[in-house]
C-alpha cells in the first residue's frame, strides 16, 4: 500500500507574523518557514501505517517555490521514502492545489492520501475535500483516529456533537485533526539519509492546469488591539456592572 | 533567533530546536532546582542519534565531524538547556576513535551509538596535580592480565550517569621516565563493574547543577585489554582530545551567548519604563550590541578551529583562542542580559540567573582563561614558558 502526503511550506507557527507595508499580505521575507503542523501530523500517521506493516511506501509532495524542497527534506528526514516537488512561484489556491494533486495521484496511484485538515497560513481547509471530489474517492476529514481494516480504513472524526466513526473503502482521502498523533522529531541518522533520498521535480506547465489565482486579496489588516478591561474588587461589584451593561 | 542564510548546518539546528521544544524552560529550571540530572532530555538526544554524531556509520553513528558536533552543543545551550549534562560523549569519542583498537571499537561503539552504553566521563584531574597533569599520582600497575589502579581523582563529571569512563593513570613513575609526559596510559573503565569494587564515588555539591565527583581508587582491577593505544603514551592521546573539547565548549558558550541576547532583546523590546521600551535606551542597547559583536567574532574562531580539526590539521591555537573568546563573550552577554532584566533577572522563573551561573563555569573549566593565555604566549608567540 502506498500513501501520498501533500505538505505545505508555511510561516513557522512560533513566528509572530507581520503584514506587508502595502497590506497585500503577510511578510514572509527573512521569516522562518516550516512544514504546516497539520501536515506533520499527516506524515506521522503515514509513517505509523508503514511501520505497522499496513503500508509499504510514503511519498511526500509539495507545491511551491524551490525553497519548498526544504519542507520535503523535513518530510524525508521524518521518514518519508521519496518526495515530489511541483515547482511554482505562484501562490496557488486550494482548487488548483487539488487539481495538481489529482494529477500526481493519477501518476503515483496511492491507496491513501493524507492531508492536513488545513494550512495555518490561509486556514482554507478545502484542499482535501476538493481532491476527494475530483478523484471521486471517499473522504474522511478531521480524523482523530485511523485504523486500517482489510482494504478499508476505520476512522474516527471529531464533529460538533461528539465523535463519528466511518469506514472508508480504499482508495480514500483523509485529513488530519490536531489530536490524531504527536509527530516525531527527525533523528540525526534520518536527517543524513534524507539528503540522498530521491526528490523529483514536476513542472506544473506540463500538467495543463491554469495556476493563476481566481481570487484577489483586497486588503489584509491586523486585528484591532484589545482594549483594557474593567477591574472589579468583589463579586457584588461584578454583578452590578453586568446589570448596568444589560447582559444579565 | 537570527539565523544565517545558507548555513549548511541549518537542518541540524532546526532538528535540535524541534527536540528542545519538548523540554521547555520549566524542565531545565526544575532539574536545576532539584539538583537533578536531565535524564529524559539526554535519553531523547540519544534516541534521536545526536550523541552518536561522531561515531562512524559502520558502527551505527552518523560519522559527522567536530563542526557538526559543535552545532549540536551550541543549539542545546541556545535553546535554554545545558550541554554540560551530555557533552562528555562528544569529548571522549575522539580518544576512542583515534586510539582505540579495532576490537575495542567493535565492542563499544555500536552500543554507545544505540544508547545502550554511555561514555560520558574522563578522569584526568587530581587534587594535587590540577592542570599540571604530568604530576598525577594515580597509578596503574600491570599484574598478569590486569592493571591494578590506586589513587584519587577530582572534578570528574557525569560518573553517576555514565557506563564507561576514560582514565589517565601513571604506568611508569615520574622519576623513572625520560620525559615527564611519558609513562602515562589511558584505560576504558567499566563503571558498572568498578563502582563498589575498588572505585568509590563521592559527589561534589557545586554552584551550577553539574554532576561532578571525587573518585577514590583502591586496588581497582582493570582487564589489560581495556588499555587504549600503547602503554605510556596516554598523555599525548588525551592532549589530542582536548582541542575537540575546547571547540565544543566554545560552541556551548556561543549558544549561551545567543540565548542571553535573544532573551535580553525580547525583554528590552517589551519592558516599558518611562513610557518607552527600555531597549530604546542606548545604555541598554550598547552592552547587548557589544556582546553580540563578540559572540559573532568568537563563532568565527570556533568554526575555524573545527574546520582545522576535521581536516586533521593542528588546531591547538585556534581551539584555545575560540574557547577564550567564546567564554568571555558568553559571560559578557550574560552580564548584559542580567542587567537588562534588572531585578527580574534574579528571579529563577526568568532562567537568566541559572544560565548566568552555568556559563560562568566556562572561564574556569575545563581549562582556565589564564592557562589559555599561557598557551598562546608560549606556543603561538614563542615567549618563554612561564610555569
Amino acid at each position: 500500500m502506498k500513501i501520498l502526503v501533500p505538505v505545505k511550506r508555511v510561516v513557522d507557527y512560533n513566528v509572530k507574523i507581520r503584514l506587508k507595508a502595502d497590506g497585500s499580505g503577510v511578510d514572509t521575507a527573512n521569516v522562518k518557514m516550516s512544514m504546516n503542523p497539520f501536515d506533520e501530523i499527516a506524515i506521522e500517521e503515514a509513517l505509523r501505517l508503514r511501520e505497522s506493516g499496513a503500508a509499504k511506501e510514503v511519498i511526500a509532495v509539495s507545491i511551491g517555490p524551490q525553497k519548498a524542497q526544504e519542507t520535503l527534506r523535513t518530510a524525508l528526514a521524518m521518514g518519508a521514502d521519496r518526495a515530489i516537488l511541483v515547482k511554482t512561484d505562484i501562490a496557488v489556491e486550494p482548487l488548483t492545489v487539488a487539481k495538481i494533486l489529482k494529477h500526481v495521484a493519477e501518476q503515483e496511484k496511492p491507496d491513501i492520501i493524507i492531508l492536513g485538515k488545513q494550512a495555518i497560513d490561509d486556514d482554507a481547509a478545502q484542499t482535501g475535500q476538493m481532491l476527494a471530489g475530483l478523484l471521486g474517492w471517499p473522504q474522511g476529514t478531521f480524523a482523530s483516529k485511523v485504523v486500517p481494516a482489510d482494504g478499508a480504513l476505520r476512522i474516527t472524526r471529531e464533529i460538533d456533537g461528539g465523535l463519528q466513526t466511518l469506514t472508508l473503502k480504499l482508495p480514500a482521502v483523509l485529513t488530519t485533526d490536531l489530536r490524531l498523533n504527536e509527530p516525531r522529531y527527525a533523528s540525526l541518522p534520518n536527517i543524513m539519509k534524507a539528503k540522498s533520498k530521491p526528490l523529483a521535480e514536476i513542472d506544473p506547465a506540463s500538467l495543463g492546469i491554469d495556476l493563476e489565482p481566481r481570487l484577489k486579496v483586497v486588503k489584509t489588516s491586523e486585528p484591532g488591539a484589545r482594549k483594557a478591561g474593567v477591574k472589579v474588587t468583589s463579586v457584588a461589584e461584578l454583578v452590578s456592572k453586568l446589570h448596568d451593561a444589560g447582559v444579565i | 533567533m537570527r539565523d544565517k542564510p545558507d548555513d549548511p548546518h541549518q537542518p541540524i539546528r532546526d532538528a535540535i530546536r524541534d527536540l528542545c521544544r519538548n523540554f521547555p524552560d520549566e524542565y531545565f529550571r526544575k532539574i536545576d532546582q532539584e539538583r537533578g540530572y536531565p535524564e529524559a532530555f539526554v535519553e531523547a538526544l540519544t534516541k534521536a542519534g545526536w550523541l552518536a554524531a561522531l561515531i562512524p556509520e559502520e558502527f551505527g553513528g552518523s560519522g559527522l565531524g567536530l563542526g557538526e558536533a559543535c552545532v549540536i552543543m551550541e543549539e542545546i545551550n541556545r535553546c535554554g538547556g545545558n550541554s554540560g549534562a551530555c557533552h562528555g560523549q562528544m569529548y571522549n569519542m575522539g580518544t576512542l576513535l583515534r586510539h582505540g583498537s579495532d576490537a575495542q571499537k567493535r565492542l563499544y561503539l555500536p552500543k554507545i551509538a544505540s544508547g545502550e552504553l554511555r561514555l560520558q566521563s574522563m578522569a584526568v584531574t587530581e587534587p594535587t596535580a590540577g592542570t599540571d597533569t604530568t604530576k598525577i599520582r594515580t597509578s596503574a600497575v600491570r599484574r598478569g592480565d590486569r592493571y591494578v589502579v590506586n589513587g584519587q581523582k577530582v572534578w570528574i563529571s557525569r560518573v553517576q550517569h555514565s557506563d564507561l569512563m576514560i582514565l589517565l593513570a601513571r604506568t611508569t613513575p615520574l622519576a623513572e621516565v625520560a620525559r615527564k609526559a611519558d609513562g602515562m596510559s589511558i584505560f576504558l573503565v567499566d563503571l558498572r563493574e568498578a563502582i563498589g569494587n575498588g572505585l568509590a564515588v563521592r559527589p561534589i555539591a557545586n554552584m551550577v547543577n553539574h554532576e561532578t565527583n571525587e573518585l577514590f581508587f583502591d586496588n581497582l582491577e582493570i582487564p589489560a585489554e581495556n588499555l587504549i593505544g600503547e602503554e605510556g603514551k596516554g598523555f599525548r592521546y588525551i592532549l589530542d582530545g582536548l582541542n575537540a573539547e575546547r571547540a565544543l565548549i566554545a560552541a556551548e558558550c556561543i549558544g549561551d551567548g545567543r540565548w542571553f541576547i535573544d532573551r535580553a532583546v525580547t525583554y528590552a523590546g517589551e519592558r516599558v519604563v518611562f513610557d518607552r521600551p527600555i531597549g530604546q535606551n542606548q545604555g541598554v542597547q550598547f552592552p547587548l550590541a557589544e556582546a553580540h559583536v563578540e559572540i559573532e567574532a568568537a563563532d568565527l574562531m570556533r568554526i575555524e578551529a573545527a574546520r582545522l580539526f576535521d581536516a586533521g590539521q593542528p588546531c591547538g591555537a585556534q581551539a584555545n583562542m575560540a574557547k577564550y573568546l567564546a567564554a568571555k563573550a558568553s559571560w559578557e552577554a550574560g552580564n548584559a542580559c542580567l542587567q537588562t532584566f534588572g531585578g527580574f533577572g534574579f528571579a529563577s522563573e526568568y532562567d537568566v540567573e541559572r544560565k548566568f551561573r552555568e556559563t560562568r563555569l566556562y572561564q574556569v573549566a575545563p581549562i582556565s582563561t589564564n592557562m589559555v593565555l599561557a598557551y598562546v604566549a608560549e606556543h603561538v608567540l614563542g615567549l618563554p614558558r612561564s610555569f
